[in-house]
């Protein structure tokens, strides 16, 4: 791609050509972040339906196709459901406020975007290679809130903002927990950067990976990421059968497919980090022939495709907590369960330097 | 010329501003391609059935104002735990027994705002 920064130099002159060859040249890489990641929001739906209709013993959508070709039943689904979507009338309620209803969505799916310019797909395929990189995730995926409590204040309706107050308390607490196991996985890995995050899981085989030292940092890690997104069972933000649809219950058309967006591209978003951080990103399981041929982007997906199938099981196998339950959960089950761990690892890793190279801590530090 | 650093954070400064652009977009399309057909009933904001008696924006529990406090604070935590996490293995057992002295204080204000029922939620 660089061959082509002589030719903008030629066309803009050598004082504009190298800034608008990296505008382009970016912009290029965001695009071919950004397309796939939507697609991928938009077969996550399907693959919810299909998922928890089989679990469920039904069929699930499998009607509309491509071209009546009848074996590609119901892949035309998310298709159809944007098309539908685009054409539905956007309703502003006249109690709302007009800026900060339409501000809303835009706030929601801006950092649920743009936390992936970090993400690492491959040793190689990364957009933007900082230092402080699970700082800058931890920033955006925070941001995330501000469209929720947003949308619930200027809808002006009580549905709303009861969904909003019980989804904001919801995510703050549960964005502690998630900031603790973190902080266990910064002990261990003594880099921000998610490359060097997955570099330090190297070693042979998944016994190297971070997910098993700190197994309970990965179960709290996983469970506070579904409880950050609203997906069930922490859905009381939603809760449908109390408060219709929580924060969005007065968005529609366009408004609310931008909410939609946002919630699973978050999910999407978990389910890497999860993989990048605690199940050795794109490392095969064992460092052998046939595993370390495949290449490395695959292993990253699978585990994320993994991570995604937990998020629709969960869907079809729990029913929805209790509020006090959840808060329960969040503050008084998994921050105290993080302390004790930081401080156990903390002083595990206090042990002398001969104790640490012997088996089974070799395997991490 | 851009330098290292600058240039390493470029792409993240253009990409919030995709986001921005494709939330802003499809706004957009939606406003541009769907009818546009609003009455009065249309426009009244949900209720079960009847117009709404009073403005929504009323009075919540004094619960969640008090999660937010003690989740700043928390965060606050979590915000010196990072840059020590990533240090630890160089400042070694004395950054570890001073990172002990700072958790310590705030366990007690943990159990503290627990006894209190600050946790409670019934």
């Amino acid at each position: 791609m660089d061959s082509f920064q002589p030719l903008f130099e030629q066309l803009f002159g050598s004082e504009w050509g190298v800034p608008l060859f990296l505008l382009a040249k970016n912009l290029l890489l965001i695009l071919a972040i950004i397309i796939p990641l939507l697609l991928a929001v938009a077969y996550l739906t399907f693959a919810e339906r299909k998922i928890i209709a089989f679990m469920q013993v039904r069929v699930g959508p499998n009607r509309v196709t491509f071209f009546g070709i009848p074996w590609l039943g119901g892949w035309g689904q998310p298709i159809a459901d944007a098309v539908k979507a685009i054409m539905k009338e956007i309703i502003i309620p006249t109690g709302a406020n007009k800026f900060l209803f339409l501000l809303a969505p835009i706030l929601a799916i801006t950092p649920a975007l743009a936390a992936w310019a970090v993400v690492p797909f491959s040793p190689e395929l990364v957009l933007a290679d900082i230092n402080a990189a699970l700082l800058y995730i931890l920033a955006m995926t925070s941001l995330g809130v501000y469209g929720v409590i947003i949308a619930g204040w200027a809808s002006n309706s009580k549905y709303a903002f009861l969904g909003a107050m019980r989804s904001a308390a919801q995510v703050i607490s549960y964005e502690l927990a998630m900031g603790f196991a973190l902080v266990c996985v910064l002990m261990m890995s003594s880099s921000l950067n998610l490359g060097d995050i997955v570099a330090g899981q190297q070693g042979g085989s998944f016994l190297n990976w971070y997910m098993i030292p700190l197994f309970p940092m990965f179960l709290v890690y996983f469970i506070s990421g579904v409880a950050e997104t609203n997906r069930l069972p922490f859905d009381v933000a939603e809760g449908e059968s109390e408060i219709v649809a929580g924060f969005h219950v007065d968005y529609s058309g366009m408004a609310f497919t931008i909410f939609f967006l946002a919630e699973y591209a978050n999910m999407i978003l978990v389910a890497t980090l999860t993989s990048i951080m605690f199940l050795g990103g794109w490392l095969p399981p064992v460092d052998i022939a046939p595993f370390n041929l495949i290449p490395s982007i695959v292993w990253l997906l699978l585990k994320i495709a993994i991570m995604l199938f937990f998020f629709l099981w969960f869907r079809a196998t729990f029913p929805r907590y209790r509020y006090d339950q959840i808060m329960r959960l969040g503050w008084k089950v998994f921050i105290p369960i993080t302390l004790i761990w930081i401080v156990l690892l903390g002083a595990v890793m206090q042990l002398p330097e001969a104790a640490l190279q012997s088996f089974p801590l070799n395997l991490w530090f | 010329m851009l330098d290292t650093m600058l240039g390493n954070y470029f792409p993240i400064l253009l990409f919030i501003l995709v986001g921005l652009l494709v939330g802003t977009l499809c706004l957009v399309a939606g406003w541009l391609l769907a009818p546009n057909k609003p009455d009065a009933e249309k426009l009244s904001t949900y209720e079960c059935g009847f117009g709404a008696f009073e403005d929504a924006r009323m009075k919540f529990d004094v619960r969640y104002y008090l999660i937010a406090i003690l989740f700043i604070l928390f965060d606050l935590e979590i915000a010196f735990l990072f840059p020590w996490a990533v240090a630890l293995k160089e400042v070694g057992l004395f950054g570890f027994v001073a990172m002990l002295v700072f958790l310590g204080l705030l366990v007690v204000g943990f159990i503290y705002e627990w006894a209190k029922g600050a946790l409670e939620w019934d």
